[in-house]
């Protein structure tokens, strides 16, 4: 059974061992060099006036482009596992009526299915997580520097594509597919609602699940020049919009808003651009400084909501946790449908 | 005597409609088993029910003793090649043999080996590029060298041309003279089946419509003609399978043991296309006779 999955298996393993060998022959060839460029850049900037954001802010734009390239691949890489190996899994066989010439072998259904989940299953966490891991290496540099660009580690764009949830998302992906395929029988109709599951899934989960997977951190905090973000007046309203972010650079904001003095949340603050002490008066900075002296006087402060970086790891897991459920649930989904109801 | 299949009140559904309903057969061992009706009278789905590839939704069925496709074991005692004869298009023939040897402990490669050397197949070429009776060869190839002790065959030789059918059924046949096989195999043509079978079986609209030996199924039936008369009217023994009058003239097809002892009569024995034939036509001619509801009739022994 082994050497029959594998048979029938080796021609897409073969493409994706090519694809991924590609991306890392890629990504082993530019990477040293790019964390050779941050390190020495930082090296540079820490001695220089005015620190280091300037830099951060330069290395992350040069390397936008590769940056969003690879964490797209690490993004479709499960959708498509799960389009070409879990859809037609079951959907090829029902097809060509060739599940009437295996199942017919002295080799059980249960077995040929198990079998095959098996082997392909794990193939498919393999590839995401050589995948994963290959670009998470890879962009550590550019991730780090990528919080300027509201890309912060704990974001979902960031933390869908690093680490090990992708093998999680692979695995669920796979299943996906195999159930979907195992219900609707045509390869094609498969596929297109397995790519529609797995989206809804996928969007789903920072949308719905993961910001409550742990209670989130909400700190009211002063807002200072090195923490002030939005600063400005509404035009033909002496009102003044501001907002600071959370000191933590890779948390995952849910929510940040302007508190009074008695903790009720405000749009804006009653502040004049034309006179008081937000008027400008000498350099910009000053005006800065004494606007905000004024709003800290006023009482009003900044609160955020959100989940800290501190919480990485355990979110990672948790999520693969989640992931790995949904699968266990699918393939038992699975299991019994072939043995009570496909023919 | 054993039966290799038997079904008790045997039944599927599939929605609302029946594919197969109140089937009762005993299939005694050791008999090329041929299995007649027209198009969607419900052959592949008690076929698919011996194999295990359906559940039934009512009523029961052993093969060999055990339940379809229950283990292993029970899987290895029955060999099935399905409709068109499914086989792997990207994959060669000496990978279907791999597959056979790797998927069946009672592999017999050599008996493999000899037939795909007689047929002539090049095992580097891909099942899909095969011709429609190469391919019916080689799924019955990997039937036959799995060593069952029971082969089915679904409709085996329907897409193929006449040269290739005769090749087909005589293959089969030596097949089944070596290795003392049971064997079903269905078809809507009887002419498939006169030369290759010993037992008959008629199923038309999902009901199993006679079942027997084939010699004592032509000892038993015989075509009356004579003066127009009354079916009903006939010795009880005597079941009508088929009738048909002109204003003068009455002819009969009945069932009986005994001798038919009427000199109005005359007398003709019949072959088996025109029996199965008979039997293919509206059941209401069976209903006609008043003595027997049950539809499933069966060769007394």
């Amino acid at each position: 059974m082994i050497w029959l999955t594998w048979r029938q298996f080796r021609a897409a393993a073969a493409m994706m061992l090519a694809a991924l060998a590609a991306l890392a022959v890629v990504l082993a060839l530019t990477g040293p060099g790019l964390a050779h460029d941050y390190a020495t850049g930082i090296a540079a900037c820490t001695t220089q006036l005015g620190g280091c954001s300037d830099f951060v802010r330069r290395f992350f734009n040069d390397h936008q482009g590769p940056f969003l390239a690879v964490t797209a691949v690490v993004l479709v890489l499960p959708a498509l596992i799960g389009l070409f190996w879990g859809a037609p899994l079951i959907t090829r066989e029902l097809e060509a009526g060739t599940h009437r010439l295996v199942w017919n072998q002295s080799v059980t259904r249960t077995r040929w299915l198990a079998v095959k989940l098996a082997l392909v299953g794990l193939a498919a966490m393999t590839a995401a997580g050589l995948g994963s891991l290959a670009v998470t290496w890879w962009s550590s540099p550019i991730d780090k520097a990528a919080h300027t660009f509201n890309f912060p580690k704990m974001s979902p764009l960031l933390f869908d594509t690093r680490g090990i949830v992708p093998i999680g998302y692979a695995a669920f992906a796979f299943a996906l597919g195999v159930t979907v395929g195992m219900l609707v029988r045509r390869t094609l109709p498969a596929m297109a609602i397995t790519l529609a599951v797995f989206v809804a899934v996928q969007l789903a989960m920072p949308l719905l699940v993961r910001p409550h997977l742990l209670p989130p951190t909400r700190s009211t905090i002063q807002i200072t020049e090195s923490n002030v973000e939005d600063f400005q007046f509404q035009l033909g309203a002496d009102r003044l919009r501001v907002s600071a972010k959370a000191a933590d650079t890779g948390a995952w904001v849910l929510s940040s808003h302007t508190v009074d003095a008695s903790g009720h949340t405000v749009d804006t603050i009653p502040l004049s651009p034309s006179s008081g002490p937000c008027a400008p008066s000498g350099r910009p900075e000053q005006t800065l400084s004494a606007c905000l002296a004024e709003i800290k006087r006023l009482g009003y402060r900044q609160q955020v909501t959100y989940q800290p970086s501190s919480r990485y790891w355990p979110f990672q897991w948790y999520e693969t946790g989640i992931y790995a459920a949904l699968t266990l649930g699918l393939a038992g989904f699975c299991f019994r449908r072939i043995r009570r109801r496909l023919s | 005597m054993t039966a290799v299949i038997q079904a008790r009140g045997l039944g599927k559904r599939y929605g609302r409609r029946w594919a197969l309903s109140d089937c009762t057969l005993a299939i005694p061992a050791g008999r090329v088993v041929g299995l007649v009706g027209p198009n969607g009278a419900g052959k592949t789905t008690l076929l698919h029910l011996t194999v295990g590839l359906l559940a039934p939704t009512s009523g029961s069925i052993e093969v060999l003793g055990g339940r379809p496709a229950g283990s292993p074991a029970q899987l290895a005692k029955v060999g099935f090649v399905a409709q068109d004869s499914p086989t792997y298009a990207g994959l060669s023939v000496a990978d279907h043999l791999r597959l056979g040897a790797r998927l069946n402990p009672g592999w017999d490669d050599a008996l493999a080996r000899d037939r795909i050397g007689r047929l002539g197949l090049d095992p580097a070429r891909r099942a899909g590029k095969l011709s429609g009776g190469q391919r019916a060869q080689l799924a019955l190839t990997v039937g036959i060298a799995k060593r069952p002790e029971l082969l089915i065959l679904d409709e085996p030789v329907a897409a193929l041309d006449p040269l290739a059918r005769r090749e087909f059924l005589q293959g089969l046949m030596e097949a089944v003279a070596e290795h003392e096989l049971s064997v079903v195999l269905s078809s809507h043509l009887v002419s498939d089946l006169e030369r290759a079978c010993d037992y008959l079986i008629v199923l038309v609209d999902s009901r199993v419509r006679v079942a027997g030996a084939v010699e004592e199924l032509l000892a038993s039936h015989h075509r009356l003609s004579g003066p127009r008369r009354d079916p009903a009217r006939l010795p009880a023994d005597q079941h009508v399978v088929a009738a048909s009058h002109t204003d003068r003239q009455t002819t009969l097809i009945v069932r009986t043991d005994a001798p038919i002892l009427d000199p109005a009569w005359t007398v003709s024995q019949l072959g088996l296309e025109d029996l199965v034939l008979a039997y293919m036509g509206k059941p209401t001619h069976t209903a006609h006779t008043g003595r027997n509801h049950r539809p499933t009739l069966e060769v007394q022994r």
